[in-house]
């Protein structure tokens, strides 16, 4: 008998026995469908978190650095309250980088505020206003999808024109287009030229969709006279990215006019530090998830277990008529792994049935998603949890011997 | 525990030959299932050998001897047994499938045989749908589908009322006419009667071997 009929037969004869024990197949199965309901939403979890975060991570790019007067991750208050003391970074620095820098391929000197937005009626209130230079959709990676993005004449000081992140534009103008229409950012008229395309995710929903772009000589003369600026820096080459950060403090330090021995009074951020932090979370809730994960899955495979010992006995003599009749080892430890394997299949299916809807509600709270991979490795799980529960009660009936199998009453 | 060694059968030199129809009787406990153990290769002797069709079975591994009973032995038991969750017909294809015969092939030889024990009407039947003769009619039908060497019945109308158990024996001196090799455990002298030999088994020991008729 080759393997493939022992499969079928293997399945046929499962099914039957899971069908003649109902209540009993059903108890077994929860244990495996919680465990794999638990593998599956643990997965959605994380990965959804990772790939929304990677993806907002890398629109922006690996390759940015950014100027600020403090680093991202201040570790006290004292340190964030000394950042606050020093200098802000200034429009002359940003022209001083982009004249000297040489490994950057673009420099976008970045301020923004809060602001009231009017469209005829319809008003949107603190949306973010971003005073920037025609190099930020560089350097953060952006997309138009209608329209242009500010142009270098506007933004050394020509009309008052702006660009709209795709969830402000439709907040503001909901199906009807924007381009040409004249919007009022804290009063003063403003005319769209562009809508950038949805980013979506961390970044996206973080406040880049929402945002309204204008040149820095109107942000100046209408919303902040004097502000902190954000200096981007985008590097040519990725693999210079470390050379590009020692270059860019040197000029910064020149620019600034520190003596030697000096402290920097700004700081180079980076989106890797970002990256780091994030890898040692999602390192932790992973190992968490696993262990939570094993364990439920360890208590449905020692049920499973007892349950096949329990079916094994019961069946002492159908083992014993099919070894009379030829059955080899092979055939019956075949036959109960494949029942073991089927009864944490189906709990497997039945746990992809409930997960799949709960996935959809976890998504209205955080970002998840029941990949294919997820599904492969739930079922797989499930597949293994089988055969490594199953196989000592279906070793036990392959090396029964068959006169004391049939002999049994 | 006592771990007293029971020797079941000594001394049992016995030859049997194709197409014979043999009964062998013997009080309880007197080794006659154990025999037919050895004889079925479900069992190998601690000492001793056993060839059947001139081979030697008595050193073979497990794989080994569930091949030689798939292929030469065909057993019918007092209890049936039968596989109760399926229907007649599936308990027939058994040794068909063991025997990796195509589905196609098997259902075809197992419709025959059950047709050939008076069954053609009650192929889809479950055991506990049938009655006690019928469910020895299908274990027959089981018994002879895969055409074995020998078939060996291990008290076969002893869960039998005297007219069904009547029946079975005719089926079974049809299948010896038609040249099958057919050796019955029996405690019942007129069931033996209609045997060809009858060898006779007290404590292990063969008191009596005589052909009749
Ligand atoms: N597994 C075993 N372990 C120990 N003793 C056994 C075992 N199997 C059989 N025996 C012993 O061997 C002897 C022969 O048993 P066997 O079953 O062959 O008798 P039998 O002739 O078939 O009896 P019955 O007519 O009651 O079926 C008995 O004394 C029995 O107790
Ligand atoms: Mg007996």
């Amino acid at each position: 008998m080759n393997l493939l009929t022992e499969l079928r037969e293997g399945l046929s004869i499962s099914w039957s026995a899971i069908r003649a024990n109902k209540l009993r197949s059903a108890l077994t199965t929860l244990g495996i469908v919680i465990g794999i309901v638990t593998v599956t939403l643990m997965g959605t979890a994380i990965s959804g978190l990772n790939s929304s975060f990677m993806t907002s991570v890398s629109s922006i790019g690996a390759d940015v650095l950014f100027v600020d007067r403090r680093s991202w991750f201040t570790k006290s208050a004292q340190e964030w309250i000394q950042g606050q003391k020093r200098p802000i970074i200034t429009l002359a620095i940003a022209e001083g980088l982009a004249r000297q820098l040489t490994l950057a391929s673009a420099v976008a000197p970045v301020a923004d505020t809060e602001a009231d937005v009017n469209y005829q009626k319809r008003r949107a209130s603190s949306v973010s206003i971003v005073g920037t230079t025609e190099n930020y959709i560089t350097t953060m990676g952006l997309t138009v999808a209608a329209g242009r993005f500010l142009s270098a004449g506007e933004c050394n000081g020509g009309r008052p024109v702006c660009v709209l992140g795709s969830v402000a534009a439709t907040n503001l103008f909901l199906e009807a287009s924007p381009l040409g229409q004249k919007i009022l950012i804290d009063q003063h008229p403003f005319e769209v030229v562009g809508v950038l395309e949805k980013l979506g995710g961390f970044a996206g929903d973080g406040g880049l969709d929402s945002q309204i772009m204008i040149p820095i000589p109107q942000y100046t003369k209408n919303l902040e006279r004097n502000p902190n600026y954000e200096i981007q820096v985008k590097v040519s080459h990725l693999e210079q990215i470390e050379d590009a950060a020692d270059e860019l403090r040197l000029v910064m330090r020149r620019l600034r006019q520190l003596p030697p021995g000096k402290p920097d009074d700004f700081a180079i951020n980076q989106q890797d530090q970002f990256l780091e932090l994030f890898h040692q979370l999602a390192g932790t809730i992973g190992m968490v998830g696993i262990f939570i994960t094993g364990l439920s899955l360890f208590v449905g495979g020692i049920g499973i277990m007892n349950i096949m010992f329990v079916s094994v006995a019961e069946r002492t003599r159908e083992i014993g008529v099919r070894k009379a009749i030829g059955a080899k080892r092979r055939t019956i430890l075949l036959q109960f792994l494949i029942e073991a394997a089927s009864i944490c299949l189906l709990g497997g299916l039945i746990a992809l049935a409930i997960a799949w809807p709960a996935t959809l509600l976890l998504n209205k709270i955080m970002p998840a998603a029941l990949s294919p991979t997820i599904v492969g490795i739930a079922l797989l799980v499930s597949l293994v949890t089988g055969v490594v529960s199953g196989f000592l009660p279906a070793w036990r009936a392959a090396r029964m011997n068959p006169v004391d199998a049939l002999r049994n009453e | 525990m006592g771990t007293e060694t029971v020797h079941a059968l000594r001394e049992v030199s016995l030859e049997i030959q194709k197409g014979e129809y043999v009964a062998i009787m013997g009080p309880s406990g007197s080794g006659k299932s154990t025999l037919m153990n050895l004889l079925g290769c479900l069992d190998t002797p601690s000492g001793g050998s056993y060839e059947l069709n001139g081979i030697r079975v008595s050193q073979m591994n497990d794989n080994q001897l569930a091949e030689i009973r798939n292929r030469e032995i065909g057993f019918i038991f007092q209890t049936f047994n039968l596989l109760p969750r399926s229907d007649a017909l599936r308990n027939v294809e058994l040794p068909l499938i063991y025997a990796g015969v195509s589905p196609a092939q098997r259902r075809k030889t197992a419709l025959e045989t059950l047709a050939s024990v008076g069954l053609a009407d009650r192929v889809h039947h479950k055991p506990n749908e049938l009655s006690g003769g019928q469910r020895q009619r299908v274990a027959v039908a089981r018994a002879l589908v895969n055409r074995p060497s020998i078939l060996l019945a291990d008290e076969p109308t002893g869960n039998l009322d005297s007219k069904t158990g009547t029946e079975i024996m005719g089926l079974f001196e049809n299948l010896s006419n038609n040249g099958n090799t057919i050796i019955v455990v029996t405690h019942e002298e007129a069931i033996a009667r209609q045997s060809r030999r009858i060898i006779r088994i007290r404590d292990g020991l063969i008191a009596s071997d005589e052909r009749i008729r």
